[in-house]
């Protein structure tokens, strides 16, 4: 589904990417962890085409990212507030998501009636604009907004901060329904080792740019990693 | 402690990133400032002579008598622009400092406001000239003190009305009817606050009443703050009440519709963009300026087409200007959902070209000063849509100011958006229109110059495609730097 080849990004003299090659299968539910400033969001951003890579390129199904817009139809994701507009309420901002992808209300009300859970009550109908949510709150609303219009492949950075423990628990059993039942793409990246290992099939290790493990995740998958981050 | 308060402060303003621009600006910015310095001081200095030569009476009681009015639009520009002390004070509150510290410094930061400084370059030359004419040196030294005292009691109001808006409008509402009514002369209410000002300066020692005043205003204001420096006090965000809107008649307009929807929203519910289009429903009037004679310097004919373009491109100018600034809070997201640049850019430029004609529908009055005067609002909305549309959106790709919606606070002269680039652009916006009307104006007639204008504004309609097309590049040639900025906040 998205290959990435020769991926590099330098700010002057810093290389914070450098990735030769990397193939994510179709369906496969792909995590990514590594410390601060390993190059987790700078991969994502580069796969949405946010920033221009410095050398080297990422195909999405078939699509060049930095050349072409097609692979936005079907790509989806939720980085961080800047994918919220702040003066919608949760509502109209789903709608709008909705109609951008070619799925009108009752379409988007259906999707969104499977979360009645995950939201907990506290974000449909509060009559409160995005930018007054709590935090843990407009991320919930990020990431349903992300599921709408059955995109192909979801990437969502930083998933599971701020959520609280139910939340996380629910997060993860959608995330992993995704990617078996549906077949879907789902990128996640991730501090939190636990969650990772539990949601996703592969690991992948970043470490200052580069990729020093790629792990089928297995019972010992947990051990490996903590080793590895213990130093 | 104040050491540390002072040295936060001094980083603060330093090291902003508006601070950071280029240096021509900063000294654009100091003449700027300078020039207000000097239009202060030659009111200080002139306002006595050009009463006197008016010959309405005694300067100083003439001052007093318009007293009032000089202090409520004092007042209304406070409320609109004097930004409060409150910001930064949270991380203050669990570090081992005395609240009372921290709230009297606070409001005594705003005692050096500018707000209350310029007013010095008035009432300083003022009784300078008032001494120097031979007025009692005791007896202008109290009223001096006197209106120095009300000029930071009205700081001090200003502190504690601050964002309780029905205060303010029923204040303002009040002044414009009292104004409005002095006008047309049904009721006067400087008879009554006249006497009050002359008061001070009559006996002079009362000049203590006013500065009693102040000392309670600032304990009020101290009281009021410390009471609420709590999170969920003073220190919270005001939370506004949402109500979901489907505007579905607008669904007919496909993933246009998508967009304006949003875009009405954005007005609507935003403090910053709604100054924004108010103030560009205020240049319909600008043209009162032209067509009236009210000001000599606008009489050339030229200035007709000049006031044509204000008129009818009001938002385009004070919105239309800063797209796509108005969407920086979530262009990420913007630039990775399925939209194709060509559908935003349209759904903007429908937005300018319906809010031109709504100002052109409005503007029908000036038909009363005669119909060269509605011509030359006619030709400027046809200009406006047909070129100015175009101009402002190539602008914007390249004014990449991040726009902070829910607040005013730079929305005048907001730094980075002049840059070398739309300086430029405006230069086609203005000032090829009037070469275009000139032309026509001295060749043929004044009516051929305002055909001229029109087919020029008509050329552009007819090639909307290919111009998209080159807005559409330059965006996305722009993107990158554009995302970038943007995260800058």
């Amino acid at each position: 589904m998205i290959t990435v080849h020769n991926l590099t990004k330098t700010y002057g003299e810093n290389t914070v990417l450098n990735i030769d090659h990397l193939e994510i299968p179709k369906g496969q539910s792909f995590g990514l962890v590594g410390n601060n400033g390993a190059g987790k969001t700078t991969l994502f951003s580069l796969l949405l085409d946010l920033i221009q890579p410095s050398s080297g390129h990422i195909i999405n199904k078939d699509v060049q990212v930095d050349q072409s817009e097609d692979w936005k139809p079907f790509t989806s994701a939720f980085i961080d507030e800047t994918f919220l507009i702040g003066y919608l309420t949760p509502e109209e901002y789903f709608y709008f998501i909705g109609e951008l992808r070619g799925r009108n209300k009752a379409d988007v009300d259906a999707l969104l009636s499977n979360f009645e859970d995950f939201f907990h009550d506290e974000i449909l109908g509060q009559k409160k604009y995005l930018r007054d949510l709590s935090k843990g709150n407009q991320k919930k609303v990020g990431i349903v907004a992300s599921f709408i219009g059955n995109p192909e492949v979801v990437i969502l950075d930083e998933p599971f901060a701020n959520l609280d423990p139910t939340t996380q628990i629910r997060l993860k059993g959608i995330i992993k329904d995704l990617a078996a039942k549906e077949g879907v793409t789902v990128l996640v990246s991730s501090h939190d080792l636990i969650h990772v290992t539990e949601v996703c099939e592969r690991i992948v290790v970043l470490n200052k740019g580069e990729i020093v493990k790629d792990i089928h995740t297995s019972a010992e998958t947990m051990k490996e990693l903590e080793a590895f981050f213990a130093g | 402690m104040l050491k540390h308060f002072i040295g936060l402060q001094w980083k603060s303003f330093f090291r902003s990133a508006t601070f950071k621009t280029e240096i021509w600006f900063k000294i654009l910015m100091a003449l700027g400032a300078l020039y207000f310095v000097v239009v202060f001081l030659g009111m200080g200095v002139g306002a006595f002579f050009l009463i006197k030569e008016m010959e309405i009476g005694d300067p100083l009681r003439v001052v007093n008598q318009f007293m009032i009015y000089y202090l409520a639009f004092d007042l209304v520009f406070r409320y609109m622009l004097q930004k409060m002390p409150v910001t930064n004070i949270k991380p203050l509150l669990y570090l081992p400092i005395n609240k009372s510290k921290v709230v009297n410094f606070s409001l005594g930061k705003t005692v050096i406001s500018f707000f209350n400084l310029a007013h010095a370059f008035f009432f300083i030359p003022f009784s300078i000239v008032l001494l120097v004419e031979g007025y009692p040196p005791l007896q202008v030294v109290g009223w001096h003190l006197a209106l120095m005292a009300i000029i930071y009691c009205n700081n001090f109001i200003n502190v504690m009305v601050n964002n309780q808006n029905v205060v303010f409008y029923v204040i303002a509402a009040l002044f414009i009817v009292a104004g409005a009514s002095q006008y047309y002369q049904w009721f006067d209410i400087t008879i009554y606050t006249g006497p009050i000002f002359d008061f001070f300066y009559d006996i002079p020692w009362t000049a203590i009443i006013p500065w009693l005043i102040l000392v309670g205003l600032y304990y009020g204001a101290f009281a009021y703050f410390k009471k609420h420096m709590y999170l969920d006090g003073g220190l919270a965000k005001k939370q506004t009440e949402a109500k979901t809107e489907n505007l579905e008649w607008l669904d007919r307009f496909g993933n246009l519709g998508t967009f304006l929807k949003n875009d009405i929203k954005l007005i609507k519910r935003n403090k910053r963009s709604r100054s924004a289009v108010i103030a560009g429903a205020f240049f319909i009037f600008y043209g009162l300026l032209f067509f009236t004679g009210a000001l000599e310097v606008y009489d050339g004919p030229f200035w007709k087409i000049f006031a044509g373009i204000f008129v009818t491109g009001g938002f385009l100018f004070s919105f239309g200007q800063y797209v796509p600034s108005w969407d920086s809070s979530y262009y990420p997201l913007m630039m990775s959902q399925n939209i194709k640049y060509r559908e935003y850019l349209s759904s903007k430029w429908y937005l300018v070209i319906i809010a031109t004609i709504i100002s052109t529908i409005l503007a029908t009055f000036y038909i009363y000063f005669g119909w060269e005067a509605y011509a030359a609002v006619l030709v400027g909305a046809i200009y406006n849509i047909g070129i100015n549309s175009y101009l402002v959106l190539w602008g914007g790709a390249y004014v990449k100011t991040p726009i902070d919606l829910t607040s005013n606070k730079k929305a005048f002269g907001d730094k980075q958006a002049f840059n070398a680039k739309t300086l430029l652009l405006t230069l086609p916006k203005l000032v090829l229109p009037i070469g275009i009307y000139a032309i026509g104006h001295f060749l043929i007639n004044p009516m051929a110059g305002y055909i001229f204008v029109a087919v020029f504004g008509l050329l552009g309609f007819v090639f909307k495609n290919k111009v998209f097309t080159m807005i559409e590049g330059i965006y996305k040639k722009e993107k990158y730097k554009t995302l970038l900025a943007y995260k800058q906040k």
